[in-house]
């Protein structure tokens, strides 16, 4: 049972409090701070793929007139085993400092190898042009295969993984999970469906570069401001890789241009500050567009093979799933996810569960919404598909008869609480798209997903002004309309106004930690502790107005923004204005580490017709389903939805990083990594279930990430009813399609 | 070695304001908007022309402030997302982007701003597929397009002075 089961002001839809300075331009994202004196950062990146540096020489550069400062990667901390950050962003420092800045050996193209700062980007520029590095070419290795291949070049010389301590590998990580015994499961299955399936690497593609600019002074006192999904993550990342302490850091977030958990790690930041330090002025970097795709965190390829069994009658016996992703050059860690949580919209009994990732010279993967479920879903849905095909029912309904309900476990042990996966198959099933007749050439599918959902530290403050208006103070970045869920959160409480609600986001030295704006976590987690700190005031207001009274506490009960006993009666206002006669400032805050996370489950149906003269593939009517657990502001909501699932329409129909035979992107632009335009596109149509999270005082379950996890195999079905050919390999673009049309 | 500075004077109208500035021969608009204007509202994605985000007018043409050089606009008329409003009230655009919610973290949206109003100048009445095109040259990750894409024709529908 939730503490709050009615609302006033939850569920509506206010425009959001930063709204304003975001459609008149005021707002202030990374690029857009300057500090007086600064300098202006330059990366000079390798030209290979993979390589070991035999010398650096920054004197020519360093001699120019305007240039102040340059660093190496010895100019960073030297890493060990130690882990940093945690959630989606967690890695191990050596695997994070030399992804910054090589320190010895190049593994990816466009790896950062030395910085300049110089008094305009042009000079900076040149001077990096200056600096002269000598390498020892070594063969590049871009595909997994060929990397786990015994004559394959390793990237890595001191890694053993658990399994294989003989000799290295690029085997990065496996790991498998087995419950019962699936391989006499599969004898007693009357049908089987194997088949393999695959993704390729693509970006999360925001459309701001990252971008920061740094000030440190001669005590080391940091002062950084940067475009992150978390500030604190930020200051603990640099941190780490600089040596300055963590506490005279302090990270003041910009605005943020997007970010999909690839801004949940840093890549310039720890640059600026090094070469601010050294030149003793500011230091502005922004990087450029080619260099955030060659060089920061794409998402991981995939490669899924898939293993199912199921009786005459539809039921799932048995399952084997083993997956198999890029890592790029640093251990990303995408594997586990995929062996933990393939299986998770199902029942089962008998099931084995693996993956692995591989070390190859591409950059460091890095989170990207849902990390690794919609690459290994891809895989597993299609195959649920094809089985349902088998047998001959439909797929809705086999999903139904084998979906998870409260009370089953997945790989991770522990059973479900109240989930809404079965709510949101029957509103798919019984919804008007579903059950619309198609047009000739016309085919649609229809997949469901699975994303974990994240709780993790939050903090919040309130601070009440003498007029009854509240600021609310997080630590969470507002990559998507957050600031407006704090205030409605608040406002729910208080019993106020939306707009008396003043949502900030504050400073590292503001407000308590707070993890990422990332895991679908913030408006759960966060949330909880602006819900947490609001109910502290109204506590603190109705233990003043009792001493006002001269009533116990205990009677004074709050209700429509005021305190009341009998006939008394004090308004929010009133005890607002007051304050100072009754106790002093109002202040709340709230520090939380959230166990409330639910996992959010989302059904998609897509209609796509493929054009035969040309392979190109139009999406005709998409509609996705998603249990939310309790919208506070639906438009937010719905554009998650929408917005993931436009960008599983990109990843299934377009998107890929091509490499040649040297380890080099050969599309580090939007021109040809294309994501989805307006023009590609359908309305997204959306439909809210809310099954309320009973761990959450709102009911609220993250939504951010699982409407990413169906639309691939959605699209990869609907393009195979439409064509009649079965594609298992993405992204469907035309060239792929056409060779497979003009074959038939 | 410094190159030997090498500035041009220009002058242009900016939001409606006679303005003058000094630029370098390869300056881009979108730099000198920025940088020297303080105009911090067109934003640079990609500095290839492929997003959107620094959509700007110049005598009423929409262009990408990253693909004309600074010292082009010598005479003309410049209009960034500042001069879209009109003094304190929101252009019809901008107030339904607001209202249906058709932004997320709003760094496309000056460039959607200044494009949209740059449609409806030219197609008070625009179907959604005319919209979609119009707009295909700006890129946003977050949406999927769909608020955007209604708050355009909402906008549309309310400068002709039709009821919402």
């Amino acid at each position: 049972m939730n503490a709050y089961q009615e609302f006033k002001t939850i569920g509506s839809r206010p425009v959001r409090p930063d709204g304003l300075d975001k459609v008149t331009g005021r707002a202030r994202y990374g690029a857009d701070l300057n500090m007086q004196g600064q300098l202006y950062g330059h990366v000079v990146r390798s030209p290979h793929a993979h390589a070991i540096i035999e010398s650096i020489d920054c004197s020519k550069a360093l001699a120019m007139e305007g240039v102040l400062a340059v660093m190496t990667g010895d100019d960073l901390v030297k890493p060990g085993d130690e882990m940093l950050g945690s959630g989606e962003g967690a890695m191990a420092l050596k695997d994070f400092v030399p992804m910054v800045m090589s320190q010895g050996k190049v593994l990816f193209h466009s790896q950062a190898v030395a910085a300049i700062a110089a008094t305009s980007p042009e000079l900076a520029a040149e001077a990096a042009r200056a600096v002269e590095v000598t390498y020892e070419v070594l063969p590049a290795v871009t595909d997994v295969h060929k990397a786990l291949a015994a004559d394959a070049p390793i990237l890595h010389h001191d890694r053993f993984p658990d399994d294989y301590p003989e000799e290295p590998t690029n085997l990065a990580t496996h790991i498998s999970l087995t419950v019962g015994n699936p391989d006499a499961a599969f004898e007693g299955a009357d049908v089987i469906v194997e088949q393999t399936y695959s993704v390729p690497m693509c970006h999360q593609g925001y459309i701001e570069p990252h971008a920061c600019v740094a000030r440190v002074d001669i005590t080391g006192r940091t002062d950084l401001w940067c475009c992150t999904q978390g500030h604190f993550a930020v200051r603990h990342f640099t941190s780490a890789a600089t040596g300055i302490d963590l506490g005279k850091i302090k990270v003041t977030p910009s605005e943020i241009g997007g970010g999909f958990g690839g801004k949940t790690t840093v890549y310039i930041e720890p640059l600026a500050v090094v070469l601010a330090q050294k030149a003793g002025r500011p230091v502005k970097m922004v990087m450029d567009r080619g260099d955030v795709f060659r060089a920061t965190g794409a998402a991981p390829g995939a490669e899924t093979r898939v293993k199912l069994g199921a009786t005459r009658d539809g039921k799932l016996v048995a399952v084997d799933v083993d997956c198999l992703m890029d890592s790029g050059a640093y251990n990303g860690a995408p594997a586990a996810f995929p062996a933990y949580m393939a299986t998770a919209c199902y029942k089962f009994t008998d099931a084995r569960s693996t993956g692995r990732s591989v070390y190859t010279n591409k950059p460091k993967i890095h989170a990207y919404r849902a990390p690794s479920i919609p690459q290994v879903t891809l895989g597993f849905e299609l195959a649920i598909t094809e089985l349902a095909a088998e047998l001959g029912i439909d797929p809705i309904e086999f999903r139904l008869m084998n979906a998870v309900e409260e009370g089953d476990a997945n790989m991770m042990g522990a059973p479900y609480k109240r989930i809404g996966l079965r709510e949101c198959l029957e509103v798919a099933r019984n919804h008007e798209h579903y059950k619309s007749p198609l047009s000739e050439g016309v085919g649609r599918g229809v997949a469901m997903g699975y994303w974990i959902n994240a709780g993790m530290q939050s903090s919040a403050t309130l601070n009440v002004s003498s007029d009854g208006h509240v600021a609310v103070l997080t630590g969470s970045p507002d990559i998507g309309g957050s600031r407006a869920s704090m205030a409605l959160m608040a406002a729910e409480v208080l019993g106020i106004p939306f707009d008396h609600v003043h949502p900030e986001v504050a400073p590292t030295d503001s407000v308590g930690h707070t993890d990422v704006t990332g895991g679908s976590r913030t408006t759960l987690a966060t949330g909880e502790a602006v819900i947490r700190a609001a109910e502290n005031c109204v506590a603190e207001l109705c233990r003043r107005a009792a001493a006002e009274w001269g009533v116990e506490a205990g009677v004074v009960a709050w209700s429509q923004g005021a305190a009341h006993y009998g006939e008394h009666s004090l308004t929010f206002h009133e005890l607002a204005s007051r304050a100072g006669n009754m106790g002093g400032p109002l202040t709340f805050s709230s520090s939380l580490n959230s166990t409330s996370a639910a996992p959010g489950f989302a059904v998609h149906i897509c209609d796509a017709e493929v054009d035969k003269e040309t392979g190109r593939t139009t999406i005709v009517r998409y509609t996705a389903i998603q249990d939310a657990g309790k919208a506070i502001h639906p438009d937010y909501v719905e554009g998650q939805m929408q917005g993931g699932a436009v960008q599983g329409i990109g990843w299934a129909l377009n998107e890929e990083y091509l490499y040649n035979a040297d380890g080099v992107l050969q599309n580090p632009g939007f021109l040809d990594y294309r994501i989805p335009v307006a023009s590609d596109l359908p309305y997204i149509d959306t439909v809210i279930v809310e099954v309320p999270n009973p761990l959450h005082p709102f009911g609220v379950k993250g939504v951010g990430e699982v409407p990413i996890v169906p639309p691939m195999p959605a699209i990869a079905e609907a393009v195979c009813q439409s064509t009649g050919v079965r594609f298992r390999d993405l992204p469907l673009n035309p060239p792929k399609i056409m060779a497979e049309l003009v074959d038939l | 070695m410094n190159k030997p500075l090498n500035k041009m004077a220009v002058q242009a109208t900016i939001n409606g304001e006679r303005t003058a500035f000094l630029c370098s021969p390869g300056q881009v608009l979108a730099d000198v908007l920025r940088d020297e204007l303080e105009l911090i509202g067109t934003k640079i994605g990609c500095n290839t022309g492929d997003c959107g985000a620094c959509s700007v007018l110049v005598d009423n043409r929409l262009v990408c402030a990253c693909l004309v050089l600074a010292a082009e606009v010598e005479g003309k008329s410049v209009q960034t997302v500042e001069g879209i409003a009109n003094g304190g009230e929101l252009h019809p655009v901008q107030q339904k982007l607001l209202e249906h919610g058709g932004l997320q973290c709003g760094i496309c949206t000056p460039g959607v701003v200044v494009a949209a109003k740059a449609l409806l100048e030219h197609n008070p009445d625009p179907t959604e597929e005319q919209a979609r095109y119009w707009l295909a040259g700006n890129l946003c990750r977050c949406t999927g397009y769909d608020k955007i894409i209604r708050a355009v024709l909402d906008a549309a529908k309310t400068m002709r002075g039709e009821a919402a």
